[in-house]
């Protein structure tokens, strides 16, 4: 319990963390939505202050002066009319055009963020639980989000199985991963820096922790290090390229290589194992085991544990599905 | 209104009974409870099991502020966590708020008002509690099978998938609307038939026009949710098709379904505060309410509109941007009547003569959280902000301020005003006070932090956070325990009157509406004689006089 308490205020190194902002209640601000969002919120938020304190102050003002004395004196209100018409239409038409003002100022800044340009970078995002996936316009398959500053990004959102939604608070900007249909969102990055990425709707168990980073570069920046990243997956050695894997395809939030049990069963000191299943049949851990396992995960479900692992089935190249196989033997 | 000028005292004194046992007494036994048709007896039931509910839910409220105070898993797991956000979610908004003040206050208080013997359908009546229960224990069922970790919101896919017992709950929440859906029924056909002779629409109550114009949603946006929860219930077991996209059907759909009962079901929880603030601020302020007409058809007014806005809660699910513009636009017509309101009340205080009892503190906080409620409700309602604060905290922080602060808030209020009358004892007034005080610093101290978090954009249903997030959780999380520390507080005194409170006159407080024409306890059957009603509920504070012996009001002759 105590252990406990002190290794969750530890910072995990791995987590992203918000710059710090420049204004009082946004968080930094890094897209061109962000002058219309803020611009917008605090004149409401001004506009909320000026109307509560006014309410406030009427009405204490009133509590401490038309306070009764004691209950003894049965005193009773003055007789003043309960109906004013002058004031009644002014306080409902007021009201009403701000409303109006704001209305048409929000309707504004969203078909702006609802209305992708047409010539942008386009990404792709797919929501799985618990982990975001990129995929760039090369094929690259990534699990952090890189983008060009002042450019039109344009990312095209699925989802694999519930709902998930992408949110980037520094861009000021989110929608809904959809089963079934595509969403997209877009936005044009004015600072270079790393901010984290959410999903904003709720998942299951680890909804809170299917956090990512979306990584804005200097102009330049964005291609040397789509160069950079495809030449060292190209020649990485086949544990290391298993470990990536792990990291990124969400294998990570249902197998631990610790030997703890999370979701699924730990990868550690698997291999070679002997297996017996939920019906009753067993197999020898070995390299086809693991790929049916990746590919068919619903054929062999391991006794003691729900069938909860989704297909990787052409999600994975053979290349990829070596290196976790690799990787696997390494955790001894 | 009528004119005051023919009000005699008399009028306005208690009505007397035929020596009559009160309906505490009438009948004794466990039975004479379960099966008894008088409304004041359903009415004290479910007073009892929606506290009981409420501190069920308000246990699960603390285990998800403890766990949250240091990022991280700390005291109960993910999926812990998760269960206890859904359960605090479905037990409060079906298990107390929406029979909170309806179900439990008003059964008790509406055909008081109207002066009448009891509701147009006891039988009925009795049914919607036993279906309440009924209710409950599914909901009792899932927590203790598996409890069920998809929100509130039984959103899908999540909830056709999750191996949690979906099922229990999502039942029990389609019982409970029937339950919901009789009362409704039950207070149409009271206010319709058994007003008085002489009370015309205009003469009655705002608390009964309240719960007139809640009963009017209910009936017509609780079928709603029913039919949902069924599709829901069926596309688990035999996989229909309706909502799963693997076998062609929208997710979204579900969504479209969900709050067009949901998003009225937001009035059928504040309509009725509505209704007791503008009781309590009358009697209180010794003065009428302003603008009555207009409280009065506002209320029927939100509770139409109502049903034209549920798509504000998709602006980022993928909804088309013109549906999206309707939705926004209607929602800011909405706030508009709902601003007007306060702006009535506060003018009621308006050369009053204010009592600070703690009737009065309740309201006087409701007028503080629901201005904050409101207007935070705006920044939502504009698209492009709502973009950014879409399931954030801020969204928690606005709800909870409408919910707990306006609705529940004024259940306080309603509670501590018709105690009197429901018990027949006055509470320790000192120990009320102080604890209006700690749930009004609680509710701030626990929920205005939200809203800078969800700016930030701390994302709802978290059991995980950054640690850039860890003070404002902090003190989110200390606000609530005080809210927690405020009601067993008043649970103490509460109880504690019960047994050992001072007798309560009729009219403690110097009401005019009809309740308080009744003994306190009232009889078995109200009123002897149905009494004749020549004037506007709050018409005639002057005619008046407190009278220390019984510590309360008695005509002035
Ligand atoms: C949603 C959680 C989840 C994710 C994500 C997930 N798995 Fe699994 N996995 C499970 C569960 C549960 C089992 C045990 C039940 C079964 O055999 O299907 C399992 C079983 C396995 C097994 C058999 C292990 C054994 O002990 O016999 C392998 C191999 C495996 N997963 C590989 C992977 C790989 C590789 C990935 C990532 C590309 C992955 N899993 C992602 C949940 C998950
Ligand atoms: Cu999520
Ligand atoms: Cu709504």
């Amino acid at each position: 319990m105590i252990s406990n308490l002190l290794a969750s205020t530890a910072t995990d190194a791995s987590l992203p963390k918000s710059p710090p902002s420049n204004d009082t209640w946004m968080p930094i601000d890094a897209s061109t939505f962000a002058s219309h969002v803020d611009g917008l919120y605090d004149f409401l938020f001004w506009l909320s202050v000026v109307a509560a304190l006014s309410i406030y102050g009427v009405m204490f003002y009133f509590i401490v002066k038309y306070r009764a004395k004691s209950r003894e004196a049965s005193e009773v209100g003055d007789d003043v009319s309960h109906h004013n018409t002058a004031l009644e239409i002014t306080w409902s038409v007021i009201p009403l055009l701000f409303c109006v003002g704001i209305f048409v100022s929000g309707f504004k800044g969203y078909v702006d963020l609802r209305t992708a340009p047409r010539e942008a970078l386009e990404i792709h995002a797919q929501g799985q639980k618990w982990k975001w996936l990129f995929t760039y316009p090369n094929g690259h398959v990534d699990s952090e989000l890189h983008v060009p500053v002042d450019q039109d990004v344009r990312i095209i959102i699925q989802s694999v199985d519930v709902l998930h939604s992408l949110f980037i608070p520094a861009f000021r900007t989110k929608m809904d991963a959809v089963p079934g249909r595509y969403t997209d969102l877009w936005f044009r990055a004015t600072k270079s820096g790393e901010f984290p990425v959410f999903c904003a709707e709720y998942c299951g168990t680890s909804h809170s922790d299917m956090i990512a980073k979306a990584v804005v570069h200097e102009p330049g920046g964005y291609d040397a290090w789509m160069e950079e990243i495809v030449a060292r997956l190209d020649n990485m050695p086949p544990v290391e390229l298993g470990k990536l894997m792990y990291d990124q395809q969400g294998c990570k939030t249902c197998h631990s290589v610790d030997g703890s049990t999370l979701v699924g069963p730990s990868w550690q000191g698997l291999w070679g194992k002997t297996r017996t299943f939920a019906d009753g049949s067993s197999a020898v851990v070995d390299e086809n085991y693991i790929r049916n396992s990746i590919n068919d995960p619903m054929s062999q479900v391991v006794q003691g544990f729900a069938p909860s692992m989704p297909t990787y089935q052409g999600k994975l190249s053979d290349k990829q599905i070596n290196g976790i196989i690799e990787y696997i033997k390494s955790l001894k | 209104m009528s004119s005051t000028a023919t009000i005699s005292p008399s009028d306005l004194g208690v009505i007397p009974s035929k020596a009559e046992e009160n309906y505490l007494k009438h009948d004794k036994g466990i039975l004479s409870w379960i099966f008894t048709l008088d409304h004041k007896r359903i009415g004290l039931m479910y007073l009892v099991s929606v506290l009981a509910s409420f501190a069920l839910g308000g246990f699960f409220a603390l285990a998800i502020r403890a766990e949250l105070f240091f990022p991280g898993p700390t005291l109960i797991t993910h999926d812990q966590y998760n269960q206890a956000m859904t359960l605090h979610g479905a037990v409060m908004v079906f298990l107390v708020i929406i029979p909170g003040i309806p179900a439990a206050l008003g059964n008790i208080i509406l055909p008081l008002q109207l002066g009448a013997k009891d509701v147009a359908f006891p039988r009925l009546n009795l049914m919607s509690y036993h279906l309440w229960v009924l209710g409950a224990l599914f909901f009792i069922a899932s927590l203790v099978i598996s409890a069920a970790d998809t929100g509130w919101t039984f959103y899908v896919p999540y909830s056709t998938t999750t191996p949690t017992a979906v099922i229990p709950a999502a039942f029990g929440a389609f019982i409970l609307g029937f339950s919901s859906i009789f009362t409704g029924l039950n207070f149409i056909t009271t206010v319709h038939k058994l007003r008085p002779p002489g009370m015309t629409w205009f003469r009655l109550p705002l608390f009964v026009w309240a719960l007139y114009s809640t009963a009017v949603i209910q009936v017509l946006a609780t079928p709603v949710i029913g039919i949902t929860l069924l599709m829901l219930i069926v596309e688990r077991i035999v996989g229909l098709g309706i909502f799963d996209p693997a076998l062609g059907g929208d997710p979204v759909l579900f969504q479209h379904f969900f709050w067009f009962y949901s998003h009225p079901a937001v009035y059928i929880m504040i309509v009725p505060a509505f209704g007791v603030v503008s009781e309590i601020i009358a009697v209180f302020s010794r003065k009428e309410i302003f603008g009555y007409k207009f409280i009065a058809l506002s209320s029927v007014a939100i509770a139409l509109l109502g049903f034209l806005v549920w798509g504000h809660h998709m602006f980022t699910s993928g909804q088309s941007v013109l549906a999206g513009t309707i939705f926004s636009a209607i929602t800011f017509l909405i706030a508009i009547p709902t601003a007007i309101k306060i702006f009535n009340w506060v003018s009621t205080m308006y050369r009053g003569r204010i009592h600070l009892d703690t009737p009065m503190l309740y309201a006087i906080a409701f007028l503080w959280v629901f201005t904050i409620g409101g207007l935070t409700g705006i920044f939502l309602s504009t698209m492009s902000v709502d973009v950014h604060l879409h399931d954030t905290y801020f969204v928690v922080a606005h709800f909870h301020y409408v919910m707990m602060g306006g609705a529940i808030t004024s259940f306080m209020g309603g509670l501590h005003y018709w105690w009197p009358k429901f018990i027949g004892r006055m509470y320790n007034e000192k120990l009320a006070r102080i604890g209006a005080i700690l749930v009004f610093i609680g509710l701030n101290v626990t929920f205005f932090p939200q809203f800078l978090l969800g700016t930030r954009g701390m994302p709802r249903r978290y059991y995980n956070y950054l640690p850039e997030f860890q003070e404002l959780h902090q003190l989110s999380t200390i606000g609530a325990f005080t809210l927690g520390i405020g009601f067993v507080l008043t649970a103490i005194y509460l109880i504690q009157s019960v047994r050992k409170g001072p007798k309560a006159a009729a009219n403690p407080w110097g009401g005019t509406t009809l309740e308080w024409q009744c003994e306190s306890p009232p009889p078995y059957y109200n009123f002897h004689d149905t009494p004749e009603v020549n004037r506007g509920p709050y018409d005639g504070y002057q005619h008046l006089k407190f009278d220390k012996e019984i510590q309360g009001y008695v005509p002035a002759e």
